[in-house]
């Protein structure tokens, strides 16, 4: 345990026993689950948060004059209430829930893409996009003839900074839409350096921060970007929620994206008029459940503080590079810098889903495939990767029981 | 685990029914791994969801039965060795009897055997039964049929062809 762990009394024997699936066995083995990345499990507390809403006050929202509805309502507006604290957002009113991260990234392409962008403009993605970012703003470019500019990469995984600064140089960007960590390589990119260059070019930013907000804190007025984009199930909370965050100016002035319900101030068969944000973009009985859940979750993380939950992770992901580092034909994918809980690697004669199948037959989950990140893949000359990736439940002993498990998988294959 | 000091044999000894040695072995060396000089038909298979892609080649004899069929694949060990294991198992067979016999391996790799199956086509079947370990790897089934759908497809004049 390093001194910040110390300091902030962070436990991580304590944490596992808040998480009911960790005392799974797996084909006969202990679970040892290192597929976070891709969904996080889930503590008591929003397990409980969820079946309690259920049980005891659960009705639809925002419609109904009756004290259920009226609990289910307030509880789901202290969901807003605890993401604008969790991002340190100015107000509740900038805190969009959508159904995914996708979701939100798609809000973004329709109502941004098509209400607030022009054709000739531009929109900046990076070489390590999840399809998520990629596709809808392909989508924009067919249909609108808005161009998409996709900024290089180096060898290690880090953002090529000088090209950015050329790809943004004539103007025309709009919008920059990017990773704020990859979930391939783990990649922090540089937030403010982005940020500032991109503004000082005239270009708003969105980040995808599906998985950076799970392993550090994230102010986005710090950070001083526009928009931010996050999810429940990655963060310790319930799949079917999604954030979008942006500022309460720039949402103002986007159009709508979905209609329906909700999201309305008055309709007519001639014309409608829309809600105050953020009810414009939440057409629908919204995800109310998962509303509850997600505050749960984001009330856990909190309470064990960012800090320990970064030092945590950083002493796994440094254990886990010098293990795989140091096994014969295992090789990293990915040596950025500055880098999150998140391992990729290939092993020598061995393809990532066989490399998969054997750990999980020594109940090891880890991902294997490309990642949703195929573009990535044909930059890195890859095929596909296996992945491991780190929670707040991870511990050195199950990255020793991966590197031990991949050294006899390796003879395996030999 | 530290301290038992299992090899990767025996601490995987349970997997040998889906990765058996002739698995292994035509993964690791196929022979028909190959673009074939002179063909009739050809098609591709990909699997969006793994990545996994495979493109065959099939020549024809003058009496209609397959003399010949190459393939080149990127994928597991799995998939090599089936598409390598089907690209010698079908020569010799018509376009009706190869089908039949996609039909047999598929019901092969989803439940482990196949009762119903022709009678005249078992001997190319028992070539193919170390595949039918992957019935129990739900997620690897696709493996090992996406090349014979590809062939499946080349034989119907489709040019490309997925595992669903």
């Amino acid at each position: 345990m390093n001194d910040v762990m110390a300091a902030t009394g962070f436990d991580v024997a304590r944490i596992r026993e808040d998480f009911p699936i960790l005392r799974q066995t797996v084909r006969g083995k202990k679970l040892v689950f290192l597929d976070s990345a891709a969904s996080a499990q889930k503590p008591r507390p929003v397990i409980d948060a969820m079946v309690q809403a259920m049980e005891t006050q659960y009705a639809n929202v925002h419609r109904g004059l009756h004290w259920m509805s009226e609990r289910t309502t307030e509880a789901y507006e202290a969901a807003r209430d605890a993401v604008a604290g969790l991002l340190n957002a100015r107000e509740r009113a900038e805190i969009v829930f959508t159904g995914s991260v996708t979701g939100s990234l798609n809000l973004m392409a329709h109502s941004y893409g098509r209400g607030v962008l022009k054709p000739g403009q531009a929109v900046l993605i990076s070489a390590m996009e999840h399809h998520s970012n990629i596709v809808p703003w392909q989508m924009l470019r067919d249909e609108r003839g808005i161009e998409l500019r996709v900024c290089p990469i180096s060898d290690a995984g880090e953002l090529d900074m000088a090209a950015f600064e050329a790809l943004l140089a004539d103007g025309k960007v709009g919008l920059v839409s990017i990773t704020h960590m990859s979930n391939v390589l783990g990649t922090y990119t540089p937030a403010e350096r982005i940020v500032a260059l991109a503004h000082a070019h005239g270009a708003k930013v969105l980040f995808d921060g599906a998985q950076a907000v799970v392993h550090r804190k994230v102010d986005v007025q710090a950070l001083g970007c526009d928009f931010y984009a996050f999810t429940g199930h990655k963060l310790y909370g319930p799949t079917g929620i999604g954030v979008l965050w942006g500022r309460r100016e720039l949402l103002e002035a986007m159009p709508p994206f979905m209609g329906g319900g909700d999201m309305i101030s008055s309709v007519t068969y001639e014309r409608s008029t829309w809600a105050q944000v953020p009810h414009k973009f939440e057409a629908g009985t919204p995800p109310i459940l998962e509303g509850i859940g997600l505050r749960a979750a984001v009330d856990y993380v909190q309470a064990i503080g960012y800090p320990a939950i970064a030092a945590h992770e950083a002493a796994l992901t440094e254990h886990a590079l010098a293990r795989m580092s140091a096994i014969e034909g295992v090789h990293v994918i990915g040596r950025a810098q500055d880098r999150g809980g998140v391992v990729s690697f290939t092993l020598d004669r061995a393809h990532p889903h066989d490399v998969a199948t054997l750990l999980d037959r020594q109940g090891i989950a880890v991902r294997a495939g490309h990642h949703c990140a195929e573009p990535l893949m044909h930059r890195l000359g890859l095929e596909s990767t296996a992945r491991a990736s780190f929670g707040i439940y991870t511990t050195t002993e199950e990255i020793d029981v991966l590197a031990d498990t991949l050294t006899r998988v390796r003879e395996f294959f030999a | 685990m530290s301290g038992e000091h299992e090899s990767g044999g025996t601490m995987f000894d349970d997997l040998r029914d889906l990765y058996q040695e002739v698995i292994l072995d035509h993964g690791r060396r196929p022979r028909h791994m190959q673009r074939l000089a002179r063909f009739d038909a050809t098609a591709k298979g990909d699997n969006p969801m793994c990545g996994d892609r495979v493109q065959v080649w099939v020549a024809f004899a003058p009496d209609g039965t397959i003399e010949q069929a190459g393939f080149e694949a990127r994928g597991c060990a799995i998939s090599i060795a089936s598409a390598d294991l089907m690209a010698e198992t079908v020569v010799g067979h018509n376009k009706q009897d190869a089908r039949a016999l996609f039909a047999s391996f598929r019901e092969m790799a989803k439940t482990g055997a196949c009762p119903d199956c022709a009678p005249a086509l078992e001997p190319a079947l028992e070539r193919l039964k170390p595949l039918s370990g992957v019935h129990e790897y739900p997620s690897r089934v696709k493996c090992a049929t996406l090349p014979w759908h590809a062939l499946a497809a080349a034989l119907d004049d489709v040019k490309e062809a997925t595992s669903e």
